[in-house]
């Protein structure tokens, strides 16, 4: 069986899902990603699903049960690169991910991680930042 | 079932593992960009297979996938045929609502995928498995 | 109805022992016919073209034009009536062009009457039927694969997606929309955003008349995939009846955003953005 790498860049942990996975692949890349956010204490999660030419209900379901996971052990996960074809299935499909956050490219889904982070760290002493409401992307 | 010339000669997989699904979803693939469905088109259509591959496997305990290039005459399609001799489904009605599981899936799997294809027939009884013939044409 | 091969050695014989008679004769048809709408030189060398290709037909031994040795003269007649289509030439045009062959033929028989000329004159008229019945079918199929193309080049010209702002995109969408022209905007407005790595779209609806559910919904799943993908929609240019046929079809739009004017979509975005850059820089202040 095939396992989707996990590279740890910074404070970031990113996957990006090269292969068509079998639903067992899915299941392990689960179970990585929650002992590594452990193991590494890093406080973001970003899954790059450029490569996948799609998503039926078994991946759409592994990307929530990540996000859940991953908020509980408080890390903020990000599903980016979603291609259009993929995302006109989900919709037909009736998947509508939730609770996951998305964005269109690996680089947006670091500043969505980050502003996160900041509006987390707003009541440390030596952060001046004003809490402002979250703006839903 | 709408009549329609077979255009190549049917590619059979048979399902008994998880593997086996990604490959039914490869094959699918190759046959739906061979009859050019577009971009959009080819997504769902291999979405469909997957979810009724996997529930061939779960619920149906294995059995076979068999997809054909077809054309009626005015344009291309594929039709692929998911056949198990598993339980069967007893209330089809209720199997295609939104959101009823059984396997503990999301529910989405047969209703899903009659949603992305252009024509869907399903034959089930209790005891007799289940055969599931999906169509999706060339626009 | 095939020729003999005995009426088809005689056809070719009397075509080709006639040639510059037949061929002027079916050339002045043509010409009443099209009224000086194709110059003299050109309707010369598609008479002279076609009249050479049956020859080589028959003399091949032809029999009718379904035949092997008809391959050349079915490619002539199909260049013929493509290039009467492209032209505008109507289909009775490009049609009699071909049965004026018959009147030709009829003016040269005439000339010398004897006993099986009316029969040969028969036969001959039924192969250049199927000539002409051929030459109609061409004509249709050019102009239906016309018509395509030119729906086709409409659907691109009617759905541009244009670049508003960095990271803003927008679709002006104007006139009718069909299911069909509403998917293609969705599958092209999707890709735009991932093209640019726009996270906004403005969809402007000023200059749509009217929607209806399946219009609607389109709109919906477009609005809905983009979010998938990690980018928002704002629908702005809703009309009062657009507006009054939304809530009375029951069309739920839920926590879309919606704006009255483009301007409006894209102060609206201006600010979210203008939100997300000021705390990027308050924390690198930070």
């Amino acid at each position: 069986m095939e396992r989707v790498p996990i590279l740890k860049i910074g404070n970031i942990l990113l996957v990006s899902i090269q292969v068509d996975m079998s639903d067992q692949t899915a299941v392990a890349l689960q179970e990585d990603l929650a002992e590594r956010i452990v193991a590494t204490g890093c406080h973001g999660v970003i899954i790059d699903i450029t490569a996948l030419d799609i998503v039926d209900s078994f991946v759409g379901r592994m990307l929530s049960t990540i996000a859940s996971i991953s908020r509980v052990l408080d890390a903020e996960t990000v599903v980016v690169g979603m291609r259009p074809a993929v995302a006109i299935t989900l919709v037909e499909l009736g998947l509508s991910l939730n609770g996951i956050r998305t964005a269109l490219n690996v680089e947006r889904g670091m500043e969505l991680i980050a502003i996160d982070r900041a509006d987390d760290d707003h009541d440390d002493p030596d952060d001046d930042l004003v809490p402002e409401p979250t703006a839903s992307p | 079932m709408t009549s329609g010339v077979d255009l190549g000669r049917p590619q059979t997989q048979s399902v008994g593992s998880d593997e086996d699904v990604v490959r039914v979803r490869q094959l699918v693939r190759t046959v739906a960009v061979a009859v050019r469905l577009s971009l959009v088109d080819q997504t769902k259509v291999v979405t469909a297979a997957s979810e009724l591959a996997r529930n061939t496997l779960v619920y149906g305990g294995g059995g076979t996938v068999e997809v054909t290039a077809i054309d009626n005459g005015r344009r291309p399609g594929i039709r692929i045929v998911f056949a198990d001799s598993g339980p069967g489904i007893a209330d089809l009605d209720l199997a295609l609502t939104d959101g009823y599981t059984t396997g503990g899936g999301l529910g989405l799997g047969l209703s899903g995928a009659r949603r992305l294809v252009d024509e869907f027939d399903v034959q089930t009884a209790p005891g007799q498995g289940t055969r599931i013939t999906i169509t999706k044409w060339s626009r | 109805m095939a020729l003999s091969a005995d009426e088809s050695g005689r056809l070719g014989e009397l075509l080709t022992s006639r040639a510059e008679l037949v061929t002027q004769r079916w050339t002045e048809i043509i010409a009443g016919q099209l009224r000086g709408r194709l110059s003299q030189a050109e309707l010369v060398r598609q008479v002279q073209e076609l009249h050479r290709a049956l020859v080589d037909a028959l003399s091949k031994g032809a029999v009718d034009l379904n035949a092997e040795d008809a391959t050349e003269l079915r490619a002539v007649l199909a260049e013929f009536s493509r290039g009467q289509a492209r032209q505008g030439f109507s289909a009775t045009e490009t049609a009699t062009g071909v049965f004026a062959l018959k009147e030709a033929l009829l003016s040269v028989l005439q000339a010398d009457q004897d006993a099986g000329t009316l029969r040969d004159y028969v036969s001959f008229s039924a192969l250049v039927d199927q000539m002409g019945l051929f030459t109609f079918e061409t004509f249709v199929r050019t102009r239906e694969s016309l018509i395509a193309d030119q729906a086709e080049q409409l659907l691109e010209l009617s759905t541009p997606v244009v670049k508003l702002w960095e990271g803003v995109v927008a679709v002006p969408l104007v006139g009718t929309l069909d299911s069909a022209r509403a998917q293609v905007v969705m599958e092209r407005l999707l890709q735009t955003l991932v093209d640019t790595g726009s996270p906004y779209a403005i969809i402007d609806i000023t200059g749509v008349p009217a929607v209806d559910t399946q219009v609607a919904q389109h709109i919906l799943k477009t609005v809905v995939a983009a979010r998938l993908m990690g980018a928002d929609c704002i629908i702005s240019g809703i009309r009062p009846q657009i507006a009054q046929t939304i809530v009375a079809l029951g069309i739920e739009f839920g926590d879309i955003a919606t704006k009255a004017s483009l301007a409006d979509a894209l102060r609206h975005v201006l600010r979210l953005t203008g939100v997300e850059a000021s705390r990027r820089q308050s924390r690198r202040e930070a």
